[in-house]
């Protein structure tokens, strides 16, 4: 069993994601980082390059750079260079706005970058309810951008809700006519997805067509082994079939902290700071915290389940922000037995708030409530935002689009 | 399997895997390398 | 040079013919023995064992791959054992042959 090799800890991360900024042109009603406006403290050029030596000297494969929106750091695209100019391979996650036909070139020649767009829906109806009006246009433009420059399998990653499970053929055939990889992922009650969980989660009937539909699909379709809960249902999904989370996983945030997993951004899940002495190393080797997660972890009330085998009880984060004990099941477990432990806790205390909160001011999310964010994006191409004003950029400049330069 | 689960603290009980002793190659095949899709590790992106 | 897909049957390695990492491998030692990452086919693989990371890493500089096992201390009652698993490399593209010198 692989877990074996995870209790001594691993050398380095293997999926280590990194989010460069909360700073974010959009509002996605789910946004597992909460992002929105820049926290002044985010690290520097110069840190970041630091970090990219650490990872580096550790010999990390590649990092999985997010944000926010990463894109809009005006440092993005240097520091873009400087990790794969020193042996760190980087994938970054998008919604598009600054795929150019020209950087959608310089991405072609690139040999050790690859790129992701997000999409929510297959139709602007149902993706631009949860990312904003225009959003599907602007992911549309870049996913053309990318085709048309020969950038061969860029990613479409989809978060699945109730709203979308119906659409996975049209997914399919959205990434089959860009000669791209379709991902679909699992929405987690994590940052702003904690006030719309309950409403957008899928059902339980279909988390069941999802399940068959990924068997159908093999390894054509990824998912970040997002539905590695869903084994028990049957035959285990491709994947490390279990959390990862201070294993093979964990998360840079933009101001350095270290989480154990990018849907677990909570200080019960804090494990340091880049910035402390030891540095990201000295985090991942030595946190008490990821210690104790690489410990072999008791099943609980999961373990005399027949499918505990295959599930693992599922999701970690999945089951704190619900509010349910990290050794029992999942709140999506297949047998219903945390549908039904949601239920019977319905009396106890809430579920730990999500924090930090970066969304945007101007268009609060409030629990419960799922609307539009009112957000209009100008279609003067070939940049669909137009700033009327350009704001000293200062650390305090919590403005997202601060420093923002329109390329041709 | 597992009749020795011995409880170490009052919350924590030590799950043992199946006796797959690494030593014992007449069953276990491909034990020495160990394929996981880059993609099958939980993660954002 | 990236390996080309082989055309091996499957389960029969050859140990006596030259082999070589793929110039796309990444290979990161760890506790147990290493960690392999194909950057072309973004493929991992976990070695379980030190002398097969010796073995694999000295592959392109031994005239054979029975010889790498040799030289990395492997028994020979263990040497099915260690084929299989170049045979598992060998087939998603970690390694492959080298040509004629």
């Amino acid at each position: 069993m692989l877990t074996e090799q995870f209790e001594h800890g691993l050398a380095a991360p293997i999926c280590l994601t990194w989010e460069l900024t909360y700073a974010c042109n959009l509002s996605c009603v789910h946004c597992l980082s909460s992002s929105g406006r820049r926290d002044p403290r985010e690290l520097t050029t110069a840190e970041c390059q630091a970090v990219i030596d650490e990872l580096q000297r550790m010999q990390v494969f590649y990092v999985n750079i997010g944000g926010g929106e990463p894109t809009v750091r005006p440092d993005f695209w240097a520091l873009v260079d400087y990790a794969t100019g020193h042996d760190v391979g980087v994938k970054f996650s998008t919604n598009g706005v600054k795929i150019t036909p020209g950087i959608a070139r310089r991405l072609a020649g690139q040999d050790y970058v690859d790129v992701q767009i997000s999409l929510d829906g297959a139709t602007p109806e149902v993706n631009d309810a949860v990312r904003g009006r225009g959003s599907y246009e602007v992911a549309l433009r870049a996913m053309r951008n990318l085709a048309d420059a020969g950038v061969a399998g860029f990613k479409i990653s989809v978060v699945m809700t109730r709203h979308n499970i119906g659409q996975l053929e049209e997914f399919k055939a959205i990434a089959d006519r860009f000669g791209a990889q379709l991902r679909i992922t699992r929405l987690r009650p994590a940052g702003r997805g904690a006030g719309v969980w309950d409403e957008l989660h899928p059902t339980a009937g279909q988390q069941r067509e999802l399940y068959d539909w990924l068997v159908a699909h093999g390894t054509d379709v990824l998912t970040g082994d997002s539905f590695f809960h869903l084994s028990g249902y049957g035959s285990a999904l491709p994947g490390l079939g279990m959390c990862g989370a201070g294993r093979v996983v964990c998360l840079i945030d933009p101001v350095g902290d270290v989480y154990a997993c990018p849907f677990a951004i909570h200080p019960s899940f804090l494990a340091g700071n880049v910035r402390d002495p030891g540095g990201f190393a000295g985090v991942w080797q030595h946190s008490g915290l990821f210690r104790e997660l690489r410990h072999p972890q008791a099943g609980g009330a999961c373990e005399s389940c027949s499918a505990f085998g295959s599930c693992r009880g599922g999701c970690m984060a999945a089951k704190f922000f619900t509010g349910l004990p990290l050794d029992g099941p999942d709140p999506e477990c297949v047998k219903g037995h945390g549908g039904r432990a949601l239920a019977s806790d319905a009396a106890a205390a809430p579920a730990p708030r999500p924090s930090p909160d970066h969304s945007h001011r101007t268009a609060p999310h409030r629990a419960g409530e799922h609307r539009p964010v009112p957000l209009t994006l100008s279609r003067r191409p070939p940049v669909p935002l137009t700033l009327s004003r350009r704001a000293p950029v200062t650390a305090c400049n919590a403005d997202p689009l601060a420093g923002f330069v329109l390329e041709p | 399997m597992a009749d020795n689960l011995t409880a170490e603290r009052a919350d924590k009980t030590v799950v043992t895997a199946p006796a797959d002793d690494f030593a014992d190659d007449a069953l276990a095949d491909d034990v020495l390398v160990e394929e996981v899709s880059i993609d099958g590790m939980c993660g954002v992106y | 040079m990236a390996c080309a897909a082989s055309t091996e049957p499957a389960g029969r390695f050859d140990l006596d013919a030259p082999w070589r990492l793929d110039a796309q491998v990444r290979v990161r030692p760890e506790a147990f023995g290493a960690l392999l990452y194909h950057f072309g086919t973004r493929q991992l693989s976990f070695l379980k064992s030190p002398a097969l990371v010796e073995v694999v890493r000295s592959l392109a500089a031994q005239p054979s791959a029975r010889a790498a096992c040799t030289a990395a201390g492997v028994p020979a009652g263990d040497l099915m054992r260690y084929a299989r698993a170049l045979q598992t490399l060998a087939a998603s593209q970690m390694i492959c042959k080298r040509d004629a010198a």
